[in-house]
């Protein structure tokens, strides 16, 4: 199916900024989905609130925008209720990680099999620029005219950590490679999570001054290496891209359907 | 006919109804004192290949339970006071997107932690109001188990029919109390199954186009039609807009659906009305109280009726100013500051003649309780 059947057209225009990498994300999400060859009408995206979570309004899948931080509670219920659907979840940094930080702790130490997409812009982009978790200390924000006092969360080390058994990180710049990992994390049976660093020019790129939407996806190219890559051993402090977690570990909806067994009677 | 006797709490009792009305999910988060709501879920439900979720907190659960609606599931999460704030944001959602879905707050003392093993019926409005913008809400309740049952299945037929969140507001001493139960047959009492949109494959569906009745048809999420769902104003298809027209239209919609049938959810117990001077308007646990009060009285030849109301919210302004014409005084008995008595005034002709007998210290207010008030309001002291 042609890339384009995905896509909601009648909801065009979209709402990003020229230059978003919103939309880089929402190309190698569906690329992925084509290449897995998943039938429309057995996807459910689930979103919160933010410029990333309108991601969900684009596409012809079963779609539902939700409350900011709260997709992820949202989407357990549908896949609870129904297990054989893919459940897709984008979601903002701020979304995932500041009011949704408990459900996502909680969907990853539950490992019920659905894909957390996070949308990395360091930035409150939808309430025009705020610090987020994953800010950083000293960068500049609305709320943060004089520089960030507060730390960021490592996104990976925090999803092992509570439990996710697919984690992968990759950049807006890596197009290829990130819709590949968006592949694997579809396929993976557990919950996965990807971490998509996602420039936004408007809020954190101009408030940052880190020039224009293409500088700031070639600061992805030399901000970050792959694991496991001649630049990563060269140089420590990058950020690595790559798959960091694949791991097996019973899944919440399998071991659910045991336990019904098991109450029922059922064998 | 084969009943099925109990001797159960209250809370059993509408988690027994839940399951009678085509429960087969619940998610929930344990608080005093509605936690036995969601035992005996955990217990049940994997027996009948349902699904009980303990989430991480009362957000997670009311979200669940909306997705797991959206999917076809008849739901229902149960909590008390602070779980029910917590849960405000999502009860506008499930208004918005027409989500149906039944929540039960067992209300316990408050503000905030306030008294968790004591009683009160503190959260009328927030039921009403609690949640932001403009919308009309369902919300139940009852004062007995037989009738904790009743009200509770009544719940999952309006959430149905208007497609919508209903809010059954119990109270510690309903919920707690151990008393008998007759559960009835199965369609003994007749339940209201999801309205399934007609059209088929590959036809536009229009999930948010109503029928000329207000009713929406479904589809199942994750079936043959893909919608879009959202908690922002939207058009028929489900896609965001600021349309003034649109938004107006949505609104009304919202309001209108449940106001205009306000009549068909009304419902009501009368004691002793047609020729008592004091009207007793009560409700939940206070209104055994007043009953008690009323019997007593009757046998010592003084007139009092009581009016129990079962469905607070959308409030039966008509029913209370006709059952009130001929009073000379109304009492309400409930266990706040007067929230039922602000409606009732705005309902009968004479507001100047409505009183409150209240308590509001977490104890139970008793037939001796009222009879005190009684006694002042009419002069006499005590
Ligand atoms: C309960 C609640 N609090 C706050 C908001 C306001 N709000 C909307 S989007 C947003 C932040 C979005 O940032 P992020 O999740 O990082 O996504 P982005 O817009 O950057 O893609 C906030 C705070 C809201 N909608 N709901
Ligand atoms: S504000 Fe930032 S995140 Fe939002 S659409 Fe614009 S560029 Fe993208």
């Amino acid at each position: 199916m042609a890339v384009r059947d995905y896509l909601r057209e009648r909801f065009f225009p979209h709402m990003w900024c020229p230059g978003c990498g919103h939309g880089i994300v929402l190309n190698a999400l569906l690329r992925a989905v084509e290449k897995l060859g998943i039938d429309k009408s057995d996807i459910v995206m689930v979103s919160g609130i933010g410029c990333s979570a309108r991601i969900s309004g684009y596409v012809d899948f079963h779609t539902m925008h939700t409350l900011h931080g709260r997709a992820l509670a949202f989407a357990t219920g549908i896949k609870m209720s129904r297990p054989e659907l893919t459940v897709l979840v984008p979601m903002g940094d701020g979304d995932a990680l500041a009011i949704g930080g408990n459900h996502f702790l909680h969907a990853a130490r539950r490992n019920i099999n659905m894909t957390a997409i996070i949308m990395n812009n360091r930035i409150y982009g939808m309430t025009g620029g705020q610090f987020s978790p994953l800010t950083g200390c000293g960068m500049f924000g609305t709320t943060a005219p004089y520089g960030n006092v507060d730390h960021d969360f490592d996104l990976v080390e925090l999803s092992k950590a509570a439990g996710a058994t697919f984690v992968a990180r990759s950049t807006a710049y890596h197009v290829k490679e990130l819709s590949g990992f968006i592949e694997k994390a579809i396929s993976h049976k557990g919950f996965s999570v990807v971490e998509v660093m996602s420039q936004c020019p408007t809020n954190f790129g101009r408030r940052n001054k880190l020039g224009t939407a293409v500088n700031m996806l070639e600061t992805y190219k030399k901000q970050t290496a792959a694991l496991d890559s001649k630049a990563a051993a060269d140089s420590p402090d990058k950020i690595r891209r790559g798959i960091f977690a694949q791991t097996e570990r019973p899944e919440y909806t399998s071991e659910y359907e045991k336990m019904i067994h098991m109450a029922s009677g059922k064998s | 006919m084969t009943q099925s006797l109990k001797f159960v709490q209250g809370n059993v009792a509408c988690a027994e109804a839940a399951l009678y009305s085509g429960l087969d999910f619940f998610a929930g988060y344990p608080i005093t004192p509605s936690s036995e709501i969601m035992e005996f879920m955990a217990n049940r439900l994997p027996r009948i290949g349902g699904k009980f979720l303990q989430m991480e907190d009362e957000i997670a659960s009311i979200c669940a339970i909306i997705g797991a609606s959206l999917t076809g599931h008849k739901v229902m999460t149960a909590t008390s006071g602070p779980g029910f704030s917590l849960m405000q944001e999502a009860l506008g959602y499930a208004i918005m997107t027409e989500i149906p879905c039944v929540i039960v707050n067992v209300q316990r003392g408050g503000p905030s932690t306030g008294l968790p093993t004591h009683v009160s019926q503190g959260d009328v409005n927030q039921a009403r109001y609690g949640t932001h913008g403009e919308h009309a809400i369902i919300a139940l309740t009852a004062s007995t188990n037989q009738d904790i049952f009743t009200m509770t299945v009544n719940a999952f037929n309006f959430a149905e029919t208007y497609r919508t969140p209903v809010i059954l507001l119990l109270d510690e001493t309903t919920g707690h109390l151990r008393e008998r139960l007759e559960v009835p047959d199965e369609g003994d009492i007749p339940t209201v199954g999801r309205l399934k949109t007609e059209v088929s494959q590959g036809v536009d569906y229009h999930p948010y186009l109503p029928r000329e009745d207000g009713r929406l048809p479904m589809s199942d999420f994750g079936g043959v039609h893909r919608y879009n769902v959202t908690g922002l104003f939207h058009d028929m298809w489900g896609f965001p807009t600021e349309n003034p027209k649109i938004v107006y239209g949505l609104i009304r919609h919202l309001v209108d659906k449940i106001d205009h049938y306000a009549d068909h959810m009304t419902r009501w117990k009368e004691f002793y009305l047609d020729d008592a001077p004091t009207v007793l308007i009560s409700y939940g646990a206070a209104a055994r109280s007043a009953l008690h009060l009323v019997e007593n009285r009757r046998k010592r030849g003084e007139n009092l009726g009581l009016l129990e109301l079962q469905t607070l919210w959308p409030f039966p302004h008509a029913l209370v100013r006709e059952k009130c014409r001929n009073a000379q005084s109304v009492v309400v008995v409930e266990m706040n500051m007067g929230q039922i008595l602000q409606q009732v005034k705005l309902a009968v002709h004479q507001p100047d003649r409505v009183f409150l007998a209240n308590r509001i210290d977490g104890e139970l207010i008793t037939p001796t309780d009222i009879q005190n008030i009684i006694h002042v309001i009419h002069g006499k002291g005590v």
